[in-house]
C-alpha cells in the first residue's frame, strides 16, 4: 500500500505524521516501510529518521544543444516547443535549459539535424536505511532549478517497494504539480491540517486534488486547541473521515524542534497510528 | 523606426501595460509615421516562458526597440541575443506619452533583467 501525506498549507505537520507513521509501522510489520521524502525543494524527513544515505543517482534531463554551423535559423524548433524553451532570434538560436521539459520535439523536427541532445543535471536521489530499519530515500533538487517534478518522478521510479512493503510518501506543501506527482499512484491520501482558517482553506484545495485524482482520502487534525466546528463540518460534508486528532501541546512542539518524532515524544501514539493504519486499510 | 510596446488595450490611445511577457497587447508602432497595429501578446497564456514567447514575437517583427515596464531574465536574454534595445516606461502612463518620451531620448535603457525568475515557481510541467 502506498500512502501519500499531504496538506495544502505548509507547516501543518506532514513530516511529523509521516515519520511517526513510518516508525509505528516499522515495529509492527515484518518488513519496515519504505519512506520517500518527495519534498525535493526542501527535504527534511532525514532530520527525524536519520538515514545513512549510501546510494546516489543523479537526475538529469536531455536538453537540446544547437550546432550553430548547421542551423539555418528557420524557426521550426521554436515553433514546435510547447514550453518556449528555445527561441530563434535573428541569427541566434537560444536554449533556456531551466524551462526545457526534455520532450525532444525540437531535436526530432529540426530539418537541418542541427540539434543534438546533452544531459543536464537538475538534482539527485539518495537512498539508504534509517531508524528502525526503515528503507529511506529522498530527492534533492539542485539550487536554482525550478522544476521539481522530474526529480520526484525519478525518485518514485528508482526506489521501488519490496512485496508487501508499505510506502509512505511525504509530499511538498501546496497543491501544484510536485504535489500532484507525489499523489499520483498512491492508494491513500492522508491530509494533515490544522484548525485555522488557512488550514481549512488549503485542506479544501488539497482534498479537491485528491478527489479529482480518484484517491481515497482521510484527515488528521493537528494542533487541536478547542473545537473548530467548520473544519469537522467540511470533512463530514466532503465525506472525509477524520482519522486522528493531535492536540496542541508545548511538549510536542519542543520535541519536534529537537528532532524527535511524535512517537518518540509520546510513545502511546504508536498504537494510535497503527489503529489509524488499520482503519485506512479497511477504507480501501 | 519600428518599435514594440506593451499595452492594456489594442490601441495607440491605450494605457501602458507594465508587464512584458504577460502584457495584454503588443503594439507595433512606426515612430516616424505613427502608424500602428496591435496584436494579442502570444506569451499571455503561456504556462511558462511567456517572456521568451513575447521576445520571439518582437524579433520576428524586426523591431529595433521594445518598451515595457519590466523585463525578466529570460526575456532579457532573448531580446539581448536578438540585438533589440529595451527601454522602461518609468512613470509614463500612456502609450502615446511613452512614444513621445522615447523619441526625445527620455526613457531609461535597460542593461540587465529588471526582476527575478518567475516568482510563482510554477511551470506547469507534465502534471
Amino acid at each position: 500500500m502506498i500512502v501519500a501525506v499531504a496538506s495544502g498549507k505548509g507547516g501543518t505537520g506532514k513530516t511529523t505524521v509521516a515519520t511517526s507513521l513510518a516508525l509505528s509501522l516499522a515495529t509492527e510489520m515484518n518488513t519496515p516501510p519504505l519512506f520517500l521524502d518527495c519534498d525535493v525543494e526542501a527535504p527534511n524527513a532525514h532530520l527525524f529518521l536519520h538515514p545513512r544515505l549510501d546510494e546516489q543517482q543523479d537526475v538529469a534531463m536531455l536538453i537540446p544543444f544547437v550546432n550553430e554551423a548547421k542551423c539555418t535559423h528557420c524557426g521550426k524548433c521554436a515553433e514546435v516547443c510547447q514550453y518556449h524553451a528555445i527561441a530563434v532570434l535573428g541569427q541566434k538560436t537560444l536554449v533556456f535549459p531551466q524551462i526545457c521539459h526534455g520532450c525532444g520535439s525540437c531535436t526530432a523536427l529540426c530539418p537541418e539535424k542541427a540539434i543534438t541532445e546533452i544531459s543536464d543535471r537538475m538534482g539527485v536521489i539518495e537512498k539508504g536505511t534509517a531508524k528502525a530499519g526503515i528503507s529511506f530515500a529522498r530527492g534533492v533538487l539542485d539550487v536554482g532549478e525550478p522544476m521539481a517534478v522530474p526529480v520526484i518522478r525519478q525518485l518514485k521510479k528508482w526506489v521501488t517497494a519490496l512485496p508487501g512493503q508499505v510506502v509512505i510518501r511525504d509530499a511538498p506543501p501546496g497543491t501544484s504539480c510536485p504535489v500532484v506527482e507525489t499523489m499520483r499512484g498512491s492508494d491513500f491520501l492522508l491530509l494533515v491540517t490544522e484548525p485555522t482558517p488557512f488550514g481549512l482553506h488549503d485542506l479544501k484545495l488539497a482534498a479537491q486534488v485528491g478527489r479529482e485524482m480518484g484517491i481515497h482520502s482521510g484527515v488528521i487534525i493537528n494542533r487541536q486547541n478547542g473545537a473548530y466546528p467548520v473544519m469537522e463540518e467540511f470533512c463530514s460534508d466532503y465525506h472525509l473521515p477524520v482519522l486522528l486528532h493531535i492536540p496542541f501541546e508545548r511538549v510536542i512542539a519542543e520535541g519536534v524542534a529537537q528532532g524527535k518524532t511524535l512517537v518518540e515524544i509520546h510513545p502511546e501514539y504508536a498504537d494510535r497510528f497503527l489503529r489509524m493504519f488499520t482503519q485506512i486499510a479497511s477504507l480501501l | 523606426m519600428k518599435i514594440i510596446l506593451t499595452a492594456m488595450s489594442p490601441s495607440i490611445n491605450s494605457e501602458i501595460d507594465p508587464r512584458f511577457g504577460r502584457g495584454a497587447y503588443l503594439l507595433i508602432v512606426d515612430t516616424d509615421t505613427l502608424q500602428w497595429e496591435a496584436h494579442p501578446n502570444p506569451g499571455l497564456n503561456a504556462s511558462g516562458g511567456a517572456g521568451i514567447k513575447a521576445a520571439q514575437f518582437v524579433s520576428d517583427h524586426n523591431a529595433r526597440a521594445v518598451l515595457s515596464g519590466d523585463f525578466g531574465p529570460y526575456a532579457f536574454d532573448a531580446l539581448q541575443a536578438a540585438g533589440i534595445a529595451m527601454y522602461l516606461y518609468g512613470d509614463c502612463p500612456t502609450v502615446a506619452q511613452a512614444i513621445e518620451r522615447f523619441k526625445n531620448g527620455q526613457l531609461e535603457q535597460v542593461g540587465g533583467p529588471t526582476h527575478g525568475e518567475c516568482d510563482s515557481g510554477h511551470y506547469g510541467r507534465d502534471a
